[in-house]
């Protein structure tokens, strides 16, 4: 398993070396985190009842919830006092509610903090809400929270469960470590979420550029008959769930269509760990493993953050920025998110923070197309981003429906290959979002 | 900390390949034809060569009103090319027009690179032929005199192996491949082409389907109404692939990224479209030759065939209407 290569994709440099070797160290905790209410796909959270400014809190305690099935709680990552709760930057973009703690730097645990007990004791349903309770998203960037994707409808069977070390994301070395310093946490969660899903077989996909990683988990499954290891080709985007599921088990997942409709699910190794956590310790997630690297960066590393830690706090510990730092970037380089400022939080889909300099980024004017087809031969999922990209520019947005601009997830493989320098990735994603208005209308 | 940094769409990364990168790499490509074409047909084969490319560069800069001369680098790779499709020593004014016709008609009246529909090169190749045909065509082929740069090839004249069934049986197929035969310059050594194709692929510039799809059908066609010598052979295939224009076109022209498919479907129909064309002018039309035609009628339907070959998306289920 593990020789089957998706169609496309783009082999970029990967700089992976300024940190693959550099163990996970604790950041200290700050003396202030802001906890933003939305760290999720789903509802907002609200805070919970006496959660106002001026109460104290413990760490670990839960301090904003919602209603909604699709969300995840937000619990506080240091004990101390509420100091405000208001809007602060948020790593999406927008301004978004969120909950400053001055902390009393004694990181005193909440009493509702203890194991919940393990995969035997604990049935099924007592799984997936010691996982929702928990707070656990989808640790890879995309932030699904973990429970939903673990509570399939009945009449799905699920049969896989992919757990996702692929790490394709240039630069980001967090996951890698996590795979070489916890290896039997991945193998219990993953096994955490066979039994919650009924599932039969767990594969854990890593690119071969890791073979570090891939040897320290096979020696992890070693005694596990349903687990196995997979080794996959070195390209991107080949940690997207439908090229890891491909490449994995074979199946296709349909367009427009979920995992589960081929009987998968896949989860991010770190969010495998935090669920292991969750069961033994009965931690929330209320940190997790930051890469902080780019030329950019004095003294990249591996760092484990609490949540909430300001990443203008996070840069200092890394020996601070360099002067001809151009971007900041939340996440990697192909699907991050451009930052105007250090001054936000990190959220638990935090998995980079990328600092870039005027040498990597080149910032060059686009020229027409030359129609090369670069970008055709790179789509991974078999798109003509030019020709969905030019109806985009020309307001054509039917026909980029058409040419299925709704299949595009972003990948970026499009933008980056193009020798016009066309923003083709930006204007799919303009066509998605006008796509998405008119048929809500 | 409140430094501003750039806020862009991501990716934040690119690669380093360009417009120029890619039509530096096409001219890389051109460099064994071009260097065999001096071998083969001594220094007046560099001369046109030079005012070609000078010409189709100037007039490039004057139009756009820019500088830099070499610009995106896509004037100059359209005059060599151009100038691969003249006769090694034609006149001089004849270079001058072809190559600015080219510029001028085959790609800047349609909004400059990128924009044009139809090969410019061709375009300028399909201007000479029409407006100085006896220039062009007819027995004024030059016989090549390999490794003697001072030749005076305009001595000696002969027809290009495809103006006539009995005079092609003379040329043998190793002369053809090694290009020891009166044509173009630049399109008669198929071994210098495929050096210059091999490294467009190498370097992603050029997909397998066209060239393939155009090579293959030619064969076919060649083998099943080939006449001649080597009537009802394979060899008859193999004789019109190497002769003629049919591996310049195939590996150069119509691998032309502007004026192609985008589809991986349509690049074969593509090449299978500009063969079966060139045959059937080879075969049944009036002129000995038929790659330029056959190229520039396939570009002219080149939005149709992107239109009706956009490939199944990954996931997705073909429509039964």
């Amino acid at each position: 398993m593990g020789s089957m290569v998706f169609k496309g994709g783009v082999h970029p440099d990967y700089h992976k070396d300024l940190t693959a070797e550099l163990a996970v160290s604790t950041m200290k905790a700050p003396s202030t985190v802001v906890i933003p209410l939305q760290q999720h796909i789903g509802a907002p959270c609200e805070p919970l009842e006496g959660i106002e400014e001026g109460a104290r809190v413990k760490m670990g305690q839960k301090i904003a919830d919602s209603s909604g099935f699709v969300s995840a709680p937000i619990h506080a990552s240091v004990s101390g006092t509420i100091k405000k709760i208001g809007p602060y930057n948020h790593p999406l973009g927008r301004p978004v509610t969120a909950i400053t703690i001055e902390s009393d730097g004694l990181d005193e645990w909440d009493e509702n903090v203890k194991a919940a007990g393990d995969i035997e004791s604990l049935s099924v349903e007592e799984l997936r809400k010691v996982i929702r309770e928990a707070g656990i998203v989808g640790l890879g960037g995309a932030t699904f929270p973990a429970h939903v994707k673990l509570s399939p409808p009945p009449e799905k069977k699920i049969d896989y469960v992919i757990i996702n070390g692929a790490e394709c994301e240039p630069y980001l070395t967090a996951d890698h470590r996590v795979m070489l310093e916890s290896p039997s946490d991945i193998v219990y969660g993953l096994k955490v979420m066979i039994k919650a899903l009924g599932a039969e077989k767990g594969v854990i996909g890593i690119e071969d550029n890791k073979s570090d990683a891939i040897k320290a988990l096979e020696e992890a499954v070693a005694d596990e008959e349903s687990i196995t290891v997979a080794r996959l080709h070195t390209k991107y985007p080949q940690g997207a769930e439908k090229m890891l599921i491909q490449v994995t088990t074979g199946r296709k997942v349909p367009s427009g269509g979920l995992p589960l409709e081929v009987g998968v699910v896949n989860h991010n190794v770190g969010t495998a760990v935090a669920i292991t956590r969750a069961i033994r310790e009965g931690k929330p997630l209320i940190e997790r493993v930051v890469t902080v690297t780019g030329a950019g960066v004095n003294q990249p590393a591996n760092l484990m953050v609490r949540v909430g830690t300001l990443v203008s706090e996070v840069l200092e510990a890394c020996g601070g920025l360099k002067e001809d730092t151009r971007k900041l970037i939340a996440g990697g380089p192909m699907m991050g998110l451009a930052q105007p400022s250090a001054d936000i939080p990190v959220i638990k889909g935090t998995s980079g923070i990328l600092a870039l300099t005027d040498l990597d980024v080149s910032i060059t004017e686009s020229s027409p197309c030359i129609r090369c087809a670069k970008c055709v031969d790179s789509c991974p999922v078999q798109l003509l981003p030019t020709s969905i990209a030019q109806a985009a520019e020309n307001g054509l947005f039917k026909q980029a429906d058409k040419l299925h601009a709704m299949d595009c997830f972003e990948c970026g493989c499009c933008s980056y290959v193009c020798p016009s320098k066309i923003p083709l990735t930006q204007w799919i994603r303009i066509a998605k979002a006008e796509i998405s208005k008119a048929k809500n209308k | 900390m409140d430094n501003k940094f750039v806020v862009s769409s991501s990716p934040h990364i690119r690669h380093s390949e360009s417009v120029q990168s890619v039509m530096t790499d096409v001219l890389i490509a051109l460099f064994p034809v071009a260097v065999m074409a001096v071998l083969l047909f001594g220094y007046k084969a560099l001369i046109t060569m030079i005012i070609s490319v000078v010409t189709a560069m100037l007039v490039e800069a004057v139009w756009l009103r820019k500088g830099n001369i070499f610009g995106d680098g896509s004037a100059a790779v359209t005059g060599l090319l151009f100038a691969m499709v003249l006769p090694p020593s034609p006149p001089w004014w004849l270079v001058v027009a072809g190559a600015a016709s080219a510029i001028i008609i085959g790609k800047q009246v349609f909004g400059g690179i990128g924009y044009n529909i139809f090969n410019p090169a061709l375009v300028g190749r399909a201007i000479v032929v029409v407006s100085w045909g006896g220039h062009m065509a007819g027995r004024i082929w030059s016989q090549p005199e390999p490794f003697n740069f001072m030749a005076d090839i305009s001595a000696v004249t002969t027809a290009s192996p495809l103006a006539g069934q009995e005079e092609a049986l003379a040329v043998s197929l190793t002369q053809l491949f090694v290009g020891n035969v009166a044509g173009c310059l630049g399109e008669t050594s198929a071994l210098a082409l495929l050096l210059g194709g091999i490294w467009l692929y190498y370097k992603g510039h050029i997909d397998w389907r066209i060239p393939v799809g155009f090579i293959g059908v030619v064969f076919l066609m060649g083998v099943i109404f080939g006449g001649g010598f080597y009537s009802g052979h394979l060899l008859t295939g193999l004789f019109h692939v190497l002769a003629g224009g049919v591996m310049l076109g195939a590996l150069f022209m119509a691998t032309d990224m502007v004026t192609t498919p985008v589809t991986p479907a349509g690049k074969l129909i593509f090449g299978i479209g500009c063969g079966l064309i060139t045959m059937l002018i080879r075969f049944w039309g009036t002129l000995p030759e038929g790659v330029t035609f056959a190229i520039l009628i396939m570009n002219a339907v080149t939005p149709i065939i992107d239109r009706f070959t956009v490939p199944q998306q990954f996931g997705g289920v073909k429509k039964s209407a």
